[in-house]
């Protein structure tokens, strides 16, 4: 269940950094940046997952002037832009981390909903009910995005634009169109993925830097760009994860998915379903 | 006489596209050879097996009586391989002569801490690329036929037995070929075993004393150009027909 | 700056570096801030051969710290080692670490190391907070020996930063102007191109790693004795990285100086910004600056500098 959750928060990663080779440190940072709108919204009164949905076209305006700017800036500048993006995107989260500090405080942010509290047992196991709700949306969004990706024109465009970019200008659609729409797709995904991590769990402005390694893990467990891939990596991490906080504690637990992300790229750096 | 390269059923594969399937073929010391073959057909790949840019999945290259397709990049380099880039691959924050400094340190003086003859030496070559005056010109900021000239000093500078000049003309205007077409008969005239892959029909045909010709990773025919220049299968690769 | 200019410099950095502590006109909070700042010379140095030369930018600053202040904690501990040798023991290890660290992911893309750095900051994090005898998540009071010559334990500190500084400059300037840094440059402008131009790229950038992490790692040593305490999360926190990285990029990459001037800068400013208005705003300040440098003036100040002086 925590696996599902981990592949929702870790698709926007998979589209952005699988598919478009954008170096984005930042996405937990915007991630966070959405379970904080949805806190605003929902003591207003909404409900966090329509904050979320509604948050979304917000957030891929965001997307795409973050990647307009960034292109500008750096990708088309060749060779020395791929460090200087990184260090980009790491200022970036800063940012938006600090800033998040500066706005909310350090103090945790949790959301109320009528499910939330709630739990409902199958045979032996309590499941609380807040994560039956998150796992459900968290596959709603793998499978639209999957079926995005493979059915419709511009879904396919953007697995071709990764793959072959020369190619795709050729077939007169405009790459970096289509980069731009697919970073805005993902930075409102992240929306989404904002919305349901608060519903999970409260909330801190530096817990981006955690998820950071199990967003990353999961992408490049994943293999780059595989949709489907991203889920079942991010169900292999929290399984581990899992078993890690019952044997040896919560202490250790941070270490799994960072750990995890060390092995795979150690051994098999395309993951296991990798371009 | 042994050939100063040997490449046996070598092969190459990309997921699920075969670039090289089992390409077999001898260069012999101080020939001048001409690879050709339509876009895709695997001629670059072939020479980025044997420079080690890539490596083979199966069988053998042997230069100079030793298998090296095991080694790194670098060390073939060291043992006498140079290449030239299609696409020019100049080390832009440094100076045209700074960009043969490199290979100068690292192959020909490894880690020798005399500057000032490096420098001399990287000199010498640049004149004789026609490349003197440039010397402290930024190297991004050379034209295209300068880039070319450079890629092709900057292998050179390695002291190669051998040296794959990948494209170097395309693009370039009549003269301009003329130009590279003359540096590297000159450098073919020093003992220099060369390949050359172009698109540039005439050139190939002129400097090549054998040419062999690729399409979709193997090898169609094999000859002296007046060979392969009739030859129908070369015809309907390129055209084809 | 030529040779022998330099080695004016660093001798008048060191007879200052020793020189000043050793006066007593000077206030001590000047020494406390300063030995912050000289922290910051040696971690943005050390980081700019491996992320400015090589160009394999890295978030692993705290990891490599870290790693060399618990080394420090460990050696004084179980054997009492002096302040000399815990610097040596630090960055020994942090050294290896960062060899490891290299030889596990350098074959991959730019991208793939810097995660990978994040990865070993949080890990090592785990692993200090989960070690009781050094003192775990809770942390470690530490008391300082007895010291000579100088008034204060800080001020000695700040001497031995200054030392440091003056040699990892030196180290770093070294490795530039030498056949190293060229074959480091070679590798970041076309790693294809250095390869088959001869130059061994894996082992070029390993040695780049380890020589950074174990600069970084002397670095972290003296930091526990510095704080007269030790514990995991401010050690390995993430603000080590973007003080490095953003000394580093805001003075300049390309240049042994950039570092410096950098830190001094940020360093200052931080000071400044900590105590007018708050410690996050400090943070948030670094981070627009850097954004702002890596936009619009990615040589650095003294790329700057260099232009304005070439007209």
């Amino acid at each position: 269940m925590l696996g599902c959750f981990y592949a929702a928060v870790s698709i926007g990663l998979s589209v952005s950094f699988g598919l478009l080779d954008v170096p984005h440190v930042a996405h937990p940072a915007i991630m966070v940046l959405g379970s904080y709108c949805t806190w605003m919204l929902s003591v207003r009164g909404w409900d966090p997952i329509v904050a979320g949905v509604v948050l979304m076209p917000l957030f891929f305006v965001l997307g795409v002037l973050i990647y307009r700017f960034y292109y500008e800036v750096f990708e088309k500048r060749g060779s020395d832009a791929g460090v200087r993006g990184l260090a980009f995107f790491f200022g970036l989260a800063f940012i938006i981390e600090v800033g998040l500090i500066l706005v909310f405080g350090v103090d945790q942010r949790s959301v109320e909903a009528a499910y939330i509290g709630k739990s409902f047992s199958v045979g032996d196991f309590r499941i609380p009910m807040r994560m039956v709700v998150a796992f459900g949306v968290a596959l709603l969004l793998t499978f639209s995005l999957s079926i995005y990706l493979s059915k419709t024109f511009t879904g396919r465009a953007i697995k071709a634009v990764a793959q072959d970019e020369p190619a795709l200008r050729l077939m007169g659609a405009n790459p970096v169109r289509i980069k731009q729409w697919a970073f805005g797709i993902a930075t409102a995904v992240s929306a989404l993925a904002g919305a349901m991590l608060i519903i999970v769990s409260p909330v801190e402005p530096a817990i981006d830097r955690l998820y950071i390694g199990r967003t990353f893990c999961v992408v490049v467990l994943a293999g780059l760009g595989s949709m489907t891939g991203t889920l079942a990596a991010g169900l292999i991490l929290g399984v581990a994860e899992s078993i890690v906080l019952m044997q040896l504690g919560a202490s250790w637990a941070p270490a799994v998915a960072f750990s995890l992300l060390l092995i795979v790229l150690g051994i098999r750096p395309q993951g296991l379903f990798g371009r | 006489m042994n050939p100063l390269l040997k490449i046996q059923n070598v092969s190459k594969t990309f997921g699920g596209f075969v670039a090289l399937s089992s390409v077999s073929l001898e260069i012999a010391q101080g020939e001048r050879f001409g690879l050709i073959g339509p876009n895709g057909s695997g001629k670059t790949t072939l020479i980025s097996c044997v420079s080690g840019a890539l490596r083979n999945e199966s069988g053998s290259i042997v230069f100079d009586g030793e298998e090296v397709s095991r080694l790194a990049a670098y060390q073939r380099t060291r043992r006498g391989i140079a290449r030239s880039f299609q696409i020019p691959r100049p080390f832009r924050s440094m100076s045209v002569l700074e960009n043969l400094m490199v290979p100068l340190e690292y192959v020909v003086h490894k880690g020798s801490l005399h500057v000032s003859d490096t420098r001399s030496e990287a000199l010498v070559l640049l004149k004789q690329m026609g490349l003197g005056g440039k010397a402290e010109t930024p190297s991004h900021q050379l034209s295209q036929v300068e880039l070319r000239k450079l890629e092709l000093a900057r292998a050179m500078a390695a002291r190669p037995r051998l040296l794959i000049s990948d494209e170097a003309m395309a693009g370039l205007s009549g003269s301009e070929v003329e130009e590279v077409l003359k540096i590297l008969f000159d450098l073919n005239a020093r003992g220099i075993t060369i390949i050359m892959i172009e698109h540039i029909m005439q050139a190939v045909m002129r400097f090549s004393q054998r040419v062999v010709c690729l399409d979709a990773g193997k090898i169609i025919c094999e000859g002296t150009p007046a060979e392969i220049m009739k030859h129908a299968e070369v015809q309907r690769a390129y055209l084809g027909a | 700056m030529s040779g022998r200019n330099f080695w004016i410099g660093a001798v008048a950095v060191l007879v200052l570096g020793v020189g000043l502590p050793l006066a007593p006109v000077i206030n001590e909070y000047f020494f406390y801030a300063g030995y912050m700042v000289l922290t910051f010379v040696v971690l943005a140095t050390a980081w700019n051969i491996l992320g400015g030369y090589a160009g394999y930018v890295n978030f692993g600053p705290p990891a490599f710290f870290g790693v060399g202040a618990y080394a420090a904690v460990l050696l004084f501990k179980w054997v009492q080692a002096p302040l000399a040798a815990q610097i040596a023991g630090g960055a020994a290890i942090a050294g290896l670490l960062g060899f490891g660290v290299g030889l596990l992911t350098l074959r991959l893309r730019g991208i793939f190391f810097a995660i990978a750095t994040v990865a070993v900051v949080f890990i090592m994090e785990t692993l200090m907070i989960n070690w009781r005898y050094v003192g775990g998540a809770t942390g470690l009071q530490l008391l300082r020996p007895p010291v000579e010559l100088f008034d204060s334990y800080t001020r000695m500190l700040f001497a031995v930063m200054a030392l440091m500084s003056v040699a990892a400059v030196s180290i770093a300037r070294y490795i530039q102007v030498s056949w190293i840094g060229r074959g480091l440059r070679a590798l970041r402008d076309s790693e294809e191109a250095a390869e088959s131009s001869g130059v061994p790229t894996l082992k070029l950038k390993l040695f780049a790693c380890t020589v950074s992490g174990a600069l970084m790692g002397a670095a972290g040593a003296p930091m526990p004795m510095y704080l007269s305490f030790i514990e995991p999360a401010s050690t390995f926190n993430l603000s080590y990285t973007i003080g490095a990285l953003g000394s580093a990029i805001i003075g300049g990459m390309s240049h042994w100086l950039g570092p410096i001037v950098g830190a001094i800068l940020l360093g200052t400013l931080q000071q400044v910004v900590t105590v007018t208005i708050s410690s996050e705003m400090n943070v948030l300040v670094v981070g627009v600056l850097l954004v702002l440098f890596v936009v619009a003036a990615p040589e650095g100040i003294v790329g700057l500098f260099k232009r304005i002086f070439k007209k």
